[in-house]
């Protein structure tokens, strides 16, 4: 009794388990102390994928061999899309702010599975370690781009079968988070809290989860195909063998489109949690909020085609694709409506987190309205691999789930580390990056229009202009990724301890537990009675 | 949980159910022998559509549980038949 006593009292941090230590994490199975393993394991693999993506800007920066070789920059941009999508987009704001503040906001004292929880997590290393034994095992490091291209994916001599395999195992990981969020919030949510009182980021993993279950396993067979195909020989993709390699690509796409929201949603989520606290606003709409993130999750199973308008689909599927894409628009664009309706005469509150949140506003309606451009078939086909789609979607992808996860951190911060960050640093952080952002992937769109293909280390001197201001801007943003991280790793040791509960003043149920949480949040659960955005009192 | 009821199927049922699937096998081997044309795909698809619902009804004991886990397999299902259809949409065009 006297060991239950202790820890509703001390914070999940200070909380002394079986086990002491490094040990005391890597086998803790609290939601939060897992959320924070994802948080660590992220931080790292994102500064590998940032480093080669900056050697590969400055690569870039003049026609020729700058920096690199063809392979190398071949190896380099496989790496890079690998580890950002699998290792960091993927499971980014689910295993990393899903895992810490799921139980916390819908009032339950941990996922419905937290042995699980903590398998996913060892799954997701151990996929991590698979992969990078493919950059130094036998045939060197693999060089298909992270879609893994059929029949590419099983002629060339490089080492694919490690990367596959890893991402295969990454892919576990996600479906077992995805079934803990579903069970979680069917099952642990506090009385009271009715489906429609349920705050909107946890709307929104809802909405992922499901994407995690029903979709990873295609990529999971079709990486299995891959492995086959290589081993074997089967000619399931292979053409020389009676096989398709678009059916690779129909496959691939199956779960990678959705896969994309699977990255946005939880995005959206934090979005739609930080905008009504620092407009001091109920958040407008917030059933429609709500639909359109289940009209995004289930339309976007639908829309995969179109990253293969120019891979000879049939005619019919061409403009039934280009349809559904368009369709997948509108429940985006009622989001954003919402947002800017709840800053409508709200009284702002500029801070950290509002920035982020507004930025991703702005990055992630060019990265939309480009998806516009890319979704008519026309268009498309004059700019399908070229430049133009690398800046899409890293508007779309980064801008949109990168800012989220900056805004999270920033406004999650004080609860999770029980300390406060330097605020000067963070803004100047933001204005460097968002600076560098735009510099670095704006003259893409252009240079794209040009006729500057993707996935080459070299270019015709004609494209040199916009390269330099891109590599440049690529720099600048690095510095922003700097200073912010410096920011917030040092914030987290040594800055100014705050015990205050509710620092923004936030209404979802995360505010009112202590700061930090204790090891099981709630001493006693909570009971429900209003909607999760009630700023009216 | 404990106040769940525990459905317990009976021998005599699954008993049923193995016939009826091995019937359904044996049937799906003896369309074979009858010519009829991309049919056939259609009819072997078909059998084990019928065998795997009697597999989720009654061995998976769907049949037997609440109405809200029918409706959730049941959207999953028609949502991977969608997604080969759409798929198979392209292959019968091109
Ligand atoms: C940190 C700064 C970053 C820089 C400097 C950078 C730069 C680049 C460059 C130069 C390419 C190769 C384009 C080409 O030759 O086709 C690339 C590709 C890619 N990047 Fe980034 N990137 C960064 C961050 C990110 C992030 C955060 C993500 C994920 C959200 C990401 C995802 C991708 C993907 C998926 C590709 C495609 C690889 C492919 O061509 O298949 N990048 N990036
Ligand atoms: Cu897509």
């Amino acid at each position: 009794m006297s060991e239950a006593n202790y820890a509703h009292n001390v914070s999940y941090l200070d909380y002394k388990g079986q086990y002491k230590g490094l040990l005391g994490w890597i086998f803790s199975t609290d939601h939060k102390r897992i959320g924070l393993l994802y948080l660590y394991t992220m931080l790292a693999f994102f500064s590998v994928g940032a480093i080669l993506g900056l050697l590969m800007k400055t690569e870039l920066i003049a026609p020729g061999n700058t920096l690199m070789g063809p392979q190398t920059y071949n190896a380099f941009f496989t790496l890079h899309g690998i580890i950002m999508i699998f290792v960091i987009v993927v499971p980014g704001l689910p295993a990393v702010f899903g895992n810490f503040f799921l139980p916390i906001m819908i009032g339950a004292k941990d996922v419905a599975f937290p042995r699980l929880n903590l398998l996913s997590w060892w799954l997701y290393v151990l996929g991590i370690l698979i992969v990078l034994t493919s950059q130094f095992l036998g045939d060197g490091p693999p060089d298909t781009g992270w879609t893994f291209y059929a029949p590419y994916s099983f002629r060339t001599p490089a080492n694919v079968l490690p990367a596959v395999f890893g991402a295969f195992v990454m892919g576990f990981s996600s479906i077992l988070t995805g079934i803990n969020f579903v069970v979680t919030i069917h099952r642990m949510r506090a009385p009271g809290m009715t489906w429609f009182k349920m705050p909107l980021f946890p709307w929104t993993l809802y909405g992922t989860a499901w994407i995690q279950i029903l979709a990873t396993p295609v990529i999971g067979i079709t990486l299995l195909l891959i492995v086959a195909e290589r081993i074997l020989g089967i000619g399931i993709f292979d053409p020389a063998l009676g096989g398709d390699p678009i059916l690779y690509q129909h496959l691939f796409w199956i779960y990678s489109h959705p896969a994309v929201y699977i990255m946005i949603l939880p995005g959206m989520g934090v979005i739609s949690e930080v905008i009504p606290v620092f407009s001091r606003k109920t958040i407008f709409g917030y059933k429609a909020i709500v639909l359109s993130t289940m009209a995004i999750a289930f339309v976007g199973y639908f829309v995969w085609g179109h990253h293969m308008f120019t891979s000879g689909m049939s005619g019919r599927a061409l403009y039934t694709f280009s349809f559904l894409t368009f369709l997948v628009a509108i429940p985006s664009a009622i989001k954003v409506f919402n947002w800017v309706s709840t800053m409508h005469k709200g009284s702002l509150d500029m801070q950290t987190p509002f920035y982020w949140a507004v930025s991703f506003i702005f990055v992630f309606m060019i990265g939309g309205l480009t998806g516009l451009v890319l979704g008519s078939l026309a268009t498309n086909v004059h700019v399908h691999d070229t430049h133009f789609v690398v800046a899409h979607f890293h508007y779309i992808v980064f801008g949109g789930t990168g800012f989220a996860f900056m805004a999270a951190i920033h406004y999650w911060f004080p609860k999770m580390f029980g300390r406060m960050y330097d605020l000067g640093w963070a803004n100047l952080g933001w204005g460097i990056f968002f600076i560098g952002f735009n510099t670095l992937y704006l003259p893409m769109f252009f240079l794209g229009i040009q006729g500057m293909p993707r996935r080459y280390y070299d270019y015709l001197p004609d494209f040199h202009g916009g390269n330099i201001i891109s590599s440049l801007g690529a720099w600048v943003m690095i510095s922003g990724i700097v200073i912010i991280f410096a920011n917030l790793i040092r914030s987290a040791r040594y800055g100014q301890k705050t015990t205050e509960k509710n620092p923004w003043g936030g209404k979802t149920l995360e505010w009112q537990v202590d700061t930090p949480p204790t090891l099981e949040n709630f001493e006693e659960i909570p009971v429900i009675e209003k909607g999760p955005y009630d700023f009216e009192d | 949980m404990s106040q769940e009821k525990h459905h317990i199927v009976s021998y005599k049922t699954h008993v049923f159910v193995l016939l009826a699937l091995l019937v359904l096998t044996a049937l799906s081997v003896a369309i074979t022998r009858v010519e009829l044309g991309p049919l056939n795909t259609a009819a072997a698809l078909l059998i084990a559509c019928i065998k795997a619902t009697i597999v989720l009804a009654w061995f998976m004991h769907l049949k037997f549980e609440s109405r809200f886990f029918t409706v959730m397999v049941s959207a999953v299902i028609i949502l991977f038949l969608l997604v080969i259809l759409v798929t198979f949409f392209d292959y019968s065009y091109r």
